[in-house]
C-alpha cells in the first residue's frame, strides 16, 4: 500500500469512527427516549393528577402531591434566586462592568454552575432544616435558588454585553441616567435572552433531586404548607424506583416521562427564543 | 469609580442631578449586594461543611478519615477511603470512554456535517445533558444494568478478564450493578459538555489555517490531528477538566447503579460506592454526631476537588479564549 492509499484510509476508518461515535450519543438519546414512553406514556391518566401518592400496599394513586409540591418547590426556588441572579448579572455587565469585584465573581459564578448539587443540600441543611427543626419546603426552595442563581447570572450578563456600547450611549447622551439606562434600554432590549437564563433554570432545577433530599424531603400526603417536608416528583421518583411495588415503579415511570417532556420542552424552547435574529 | 471610563460618569453634572444620583446609587447598591452575595455563597458553603465536618476531622484526624476504609455506624469508625476512590475510579472510566466520543461528535459536527446537519445534531447531542439525572439513575436501573450485566459484562470478562495485569479488572458477579456501569451513565452524561466545549473551540480555529492545510494536501484526519487540536489544545483540556467535575460530583444516576457497598475491590464489575451517593443514601438515616459530620466531610472533599477541577477548566478556558482573541487582533 503506497503511502497515499493509506493516508487516505487513515482518514475514511478515522471519519467514520467520528459519525458512529455521533450515533452512539445520539442512540443514547433515542434509547431513553423511548424507554420514557413505552414505560410512562400509559399511565398517564386522570388519576396521575388527581390523587395521592399511594402508601405501601395501597392499589390506586397519582402525583398530585408531587406535581404540586414540584411546582411551588420550583416557583419559589426561581422567585428567590433569578432577582438575585438577575442583580447580579447587572452588576457584571453595566454597574461594575470594569470594577476589580467583577472578575472573582465571575469565575465564582462559573465554578458553582458546575458545583455538585448534593452539597447543596448539605449546606441547605445545616443552615436551615437544623435551625428550623425540621424538613421543610422552604428549605427544598432555598437549595434550588443557589441553583438558579449562577444560571441565571450567566445569561444575563451575557444577554446584555450582547447589547452594544452605542445604545447606551444613545440614552445617555438624551440625559439618561444610568440606572434609567439599564432598566429601560438594556434590559427591554436584552428581554428575550433574559427570560431565555430563567427559563434555562427553571429546566435546570425541575428534575433536581440531590439538595432536596434532605431539605424538602417527600410526603405521602397534599399539601400547601412550605413549613412542612412536601412531595416533589424527583424525591418521589428516587423512593418510588427503590421501593418494591410495582405500581410504585409504574407512577415512577409516568414521573420520569413527565419532566422529562416538561425539560425538553424548555429546552427546545429556548433554543427558539434565543435564535440568530438576521 | 473603577468605571471611570465608563461613558455616564464623564457627563459633566450628571453625578450632582441629585434625585437621578440617588437612583443610580440605589441600583449600583443593589446589584453590588447581589454580586457579593454570589461570592458568600460559595464563601458559605465551605465554611459550613467545615463546621460541620469538624467533629469527624477531630476524632480521626484529615489524613487518616482519608486513608482508611472502614465504615462502620455500630462501632462509629468512619474513613472515606471507598468511596474517594468509588468516585475517582467511576469518573475516570467514564472520562476515558466520554473523551473519545466527544472528540468524534466534535468532529462530525464541525468538519463532516453538512450544515443542515449541524444543528440538529448538535442540539439532540445536548439535550442529553438536559435530561435531570434522576432520569439517567432510572433508566440505569432498571433497563441498562439488566442489558449490561446480560450481553457486555460476559463478552468484557470472556475477552478483556483474560488479558494478564489488566485482567482482575473485568471481574465481578454478573449483576450490572457495578462501579463500571455508573462509569458507562457517567460518560454518556458529560458526552454533552465535552463535546460542545470542543466543538466551539475548534471553531474559533482561523478558516486560512484549516485552508493552507488543506491546500497542501492534508487530508481532513490530518488537518484535525495536526493543525486543529495542537491549535486548540488548551479548550480541550478545559473542556474535559469540565466534564471531569461533572462526573465527579454527579449523585443521583450514580446512586441508582453502583451498588453502594462500603468495599474497596479491585474488580470494577463489583459494587461499590462514591461520595455523592453515599450522602444521598446515609445522610437522612445518619444517627450521631459523628456519623454526620463523617458524612458532612465526604462532602467537603467532594466540593473542594470539583472545585480545584472546575477552577482548573474555566482558567484553561480563559487562556483558550485569550488567545483567540490575541488571533484576531
Amino acid at each position: 500500500m503506497d503511502i497515499y492509499t493509506r493516508r487516505k484510509a487513515i482518514n475514511f476508518f478515522n471519519l467514520s469512527v467520528a459519525a458512529g461515535t455521533t450515533l452512539f450519543g445520539l442512540f443514547f438519546l433515542a434509547w431513553l427516549l423511548w424507554v420514557l414512553f413505552q414505560q410512562g406514556f400509559s399511565h398517564f391518566d386522570w388519576n396521575l393528577l388527581t390523587l395521592d401518592t399511594p402508601g405501601p400496599g395501597d392499589e390506586i394513586g397519582g402525583l398530585r402531591n408531587a406535581i404540586v409540591g414540584s411546582l411551588m418547590l420550583t416557583g419559589v426556588g426561581v422567585l428567590i434566586g433569578a432577582p438575585i441572579g438577575l442583580l447580579a448579572g447587572t452588576y457584571l455587565a453595566e454597574f461594575g462592568r470594569y470594577a476589580w469585584l467583577s472578575h472573582p465573581v465571575r469565575f465564582i459564578n462559573d465554578v458553582l454552575l458546575s458545583a455538585p448539587s448534593i452539597v447543596i443540600g448539605v449546606f441547605v441543611y445545616e443552615i436551615m432544616v437544623i435551625p428550623m427543626g425540621g424538613f421543610s419546603g422552604w428549605s427544598g426552595a432555598v437549595a434550588l435558588s443557589i441553583i438558579v442563581i449562577p444560571v441565571v447570572v450567566r445569561t444575563t450578563e451575557d444577554m446584555m454585553r450582547l447589547i452594544p456600547d452605542s445604545m447606551r450611549e444613545a440614552a445617555a447622551a438624551l440625559g439618561a441616567p444610568q440606572w434609567k439606562v439599564v432598566t429601560s434600554v438594556i434590559l427591554k432590549a436584552a428581554r428575550s435572552g433574559v427570560m431565555t437564563g430563567i427559563l434555562l433554570a427553571i429546566a435546570r432545577i425541575a428534575g433536581e433531586t440531590a439538595p432536596l433530599l434532605f431539605t424538602a424531603l417527600n410526603n405521602q400526603f397534599f399539601t400547601l404548607n412550605m413549613d412542612e417536608p412536601m412531595g416533589n416528583l424527583p424525591v418521589m421518583i428516587f423512593n418510588f424506583a427503590m421501593g418494591p411495588y410495582d405500581n410504585w415503579h409504574d407512577l415512577a415511570w409516568a414521573g420520569s416521562l413527565l419532566i422529562t417532556l416538561t425539560v425538553l420542552t424548555l429546552n427546545i424552547l429556548t433554543r427558539f427564543l434565543l435564535r440568530p435574529k438576521k | 469609580m473603577n468605571s471611570s471610563d465608563h461613558i455616564l460618569n464623564a457627563l459633566p453634572g450628571a453625578a450632582d442631578h441629585a434625585p437621578q444620583a440617588l437612583g443610580d446609587r440605589f441600583f449600583h447598591a443593589i446589584s453590588w449586594f447581589a454580586a457579593v452575595a454570589v461570592l458568600f455563597v460559595l464563601g458559605a458553603i465551605i465554611v459550613m461543611l467545615y463546621l460541620g465536618a469538624q467533629p469527624a476531622f477531630e476524632k480521626f484526624g484529615f489524613f487518616q478519615f482519608l486513608t482508611t476504609s472502614e465504615w462502620n455506624p455500630v462501632t462509629e469508625m468512619f474513613g472515606g477511603l471507598s468511596p474517594l476512590v468509588g468516585t475517582l475510579v467511576s469518573s475516570a472510566i467514564a472520562i476515558l470512554i466520554g473523551l473519545p466520543v466527544s472528540f468524534g461528535i466534535a468532529l462530525f459536527i464541525t468538519e463532516m456535517a453538512p450544515p443542515w446537519l449541524k444543528r440538529p445534531v448538535g442540539t439532540a447531542i445536548e439535550l442529553l445533558a438536559a435530561i435531570p439525572s434522576i432520569i439517567y439513575g432510572m433508566w440505569g436501573l432498571f433497563v441498562f444494568a439488566p442489558f449490561f450485566a446480560d450481553h457486555i459484562q460476559p463478552l468484557l470478562t470472556d475477552t478483556l478478564g483474560n488479558l494478564p495485569l489488566i485482567g482482575n479488572l473485568f471481574q465481578g458477579p454478573p449483576l450490572g450493578i457495578s462501579v463500571f456501569t455508573a462509569g458507562i451513565i457517567l460518560a454518556i452524561m458529560i458526552i454533552p459538555f465535552i463535546s460542545s466545549v470542543m466543538r466551539d473551540v475548534f471553531e474559533t480555529v482561523p478558516t486560512e489555517l484549516r485552508e493552507s492545510a488543506f491546500g497542501i494536501g492534508s487530508t481532513t484526519w490530518e488537518v484535525v490531528w495536526h493543525v486543529v487540536l495542537p491549535l486548540t489544545k488548551v479548550g480541550v483540556m478545559g473542556g474535559i477538566m469540565l466534564g471531569l467535575g461533572r462526573a465527579l460530583g454527579e449523585t443521583m444516576a450514580v446512586t441508582f447503579v453502583i451498588g453502594n457497598a462500603h468495599e474497596l475491590h479491585a474488580a470494577l464489575f463489583e459494587p461499590g460506592n462514591s461520595i455523592a451517593s453515599t450522602i444521598a443514601n446515609e445522610f437522612t438515616e445518619a444517627d450521631g454526631e459523628v456519623y454526620t459530620a463523617s458524612l458532612i466531610a465526604l462532602g467537603l472533599i467532594l466540593f473542594i476537588i470539583t472545585f480545584i477541577i472546575l477552577a482548573l477548566a474555566k482558567v484553561m478556558l480563559l487562556r483558550m479564549a485569550a488567545r483567540q482573541e490575541g488571533h484576531q487582533a
